[in-house]
């Protein structure tokens, strides 16, 4: 199998509406006929990546790249950036407003999840130009 | 057991059930959604009292069997027609959520 390389917008203004890129990843994940259980965290550590575009950042964008035997889910934003890496991947450390919260975010456990479903996680971030967010998955074979 | 026998045998209200033969396996509670995608396991069953349409993508994301609004709390119009959508099935029971998390385990026993 070649490289299939996805490309989702993340549309920053809507949390109610956010998860369409999730939801059409794992629909082309399934339909590539990949581990349910590689999929499943896959899906959870985008899921989570794109609600902090949304919460955080004001949008952005993902890019899915599936391999032979990985899948690498990049996620990159113009936000604020993160001031203190070490403080967000804390369980339970959150920045997000009441609006989010009031819908069942801003648990703070976002970047958690992301670290232990993804089998790498990378963040780079610049106060005040953006995160990209970079998580690999082994794909069992 | 199935989504269907569970939603029978406890008389659940059926928001809709899209996907009946599902497998239940397990079940989480809460209402926190990361707490849910980072706990909850795959095919178990939710009891959760949040009602909006995100309820519906962590359902999805997760592989969930299944989503119980407990305390008679009933889904909004958007998480309805995304749970439909997305082949979420979507019950709900006047009970507690400790009250339903007991029969929950009793049926799962
Ligand atoms: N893409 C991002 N841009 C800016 N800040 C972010 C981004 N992602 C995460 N953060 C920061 O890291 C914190 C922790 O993130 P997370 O663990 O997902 O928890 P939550 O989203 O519930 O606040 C956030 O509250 C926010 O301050
Ligand atoms: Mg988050």
């Amino acid at each position: 199998m070649e490289t299939i390389k996805l490309v989702y917008p993340v549309d920053g203004g809507d949390l109610i509406e956010a998860g369409e890129a999730s939801s059409k990843m794992k629909l082309t994940l399934k339909r590539l006929g990949l581990p349910p259980d590689v999929i499943r965290r896959a899906s959870i550590c985008m899921y989570e990546g794109e609600i902090n575009m949304v919460i955080h950042a004001d949008g952005g964008e993902a890019q899915v790249e599936v391999g032979m035997d990985e899948i690498t889910i990049r996620m990159t934003d113009t936000g604020p950036g993160i001031p203190d890496v070490d403080q967000a991947m804390k369980e339970g450390f959150s920045t997000a407003g009441p609006t989010a919260r009031e819908l069942g975010f801003g648990a703070g456990m976002g970047l958690p999840n992301m670290k232990r479903y993804a089998d790498e996680l990378a963040i780079e971030t610049e106060v005040g130009r953006g995160t990209v967010v970079t998580m690999k998955l082994k794909i069992p074979s | 057991m199935t989504v269907k026998a569970l939603s029978d045998a406890l008389s659940l209200t059926v928001f809709t059930l899209p996907d009946p033969d599902r497998a239940v396996s397990g079940g989480y509670s809460g209402d926190l959604l990361s707490w849910v995608m980072g706990r909850a396991g795959e095919n178990h069953a939710w009891l959760t009292i949040m009602s909006n349409q995100n309820v519906a993508a962590v359902a999805l994301m997760a592989d969930l069997a299944c989503v119980i609004l407990t305390e008679g709390v009933t889904p909004d119009e958007d998480l309805l027609r995304r749970a439909g959508e997305q082949m979420i099935n979507l019950l709900g029971t006047a009970s507690p959520t400790f009250e339903a998390a007991l029969a929950l385990g009793e049926q799962l026993k």
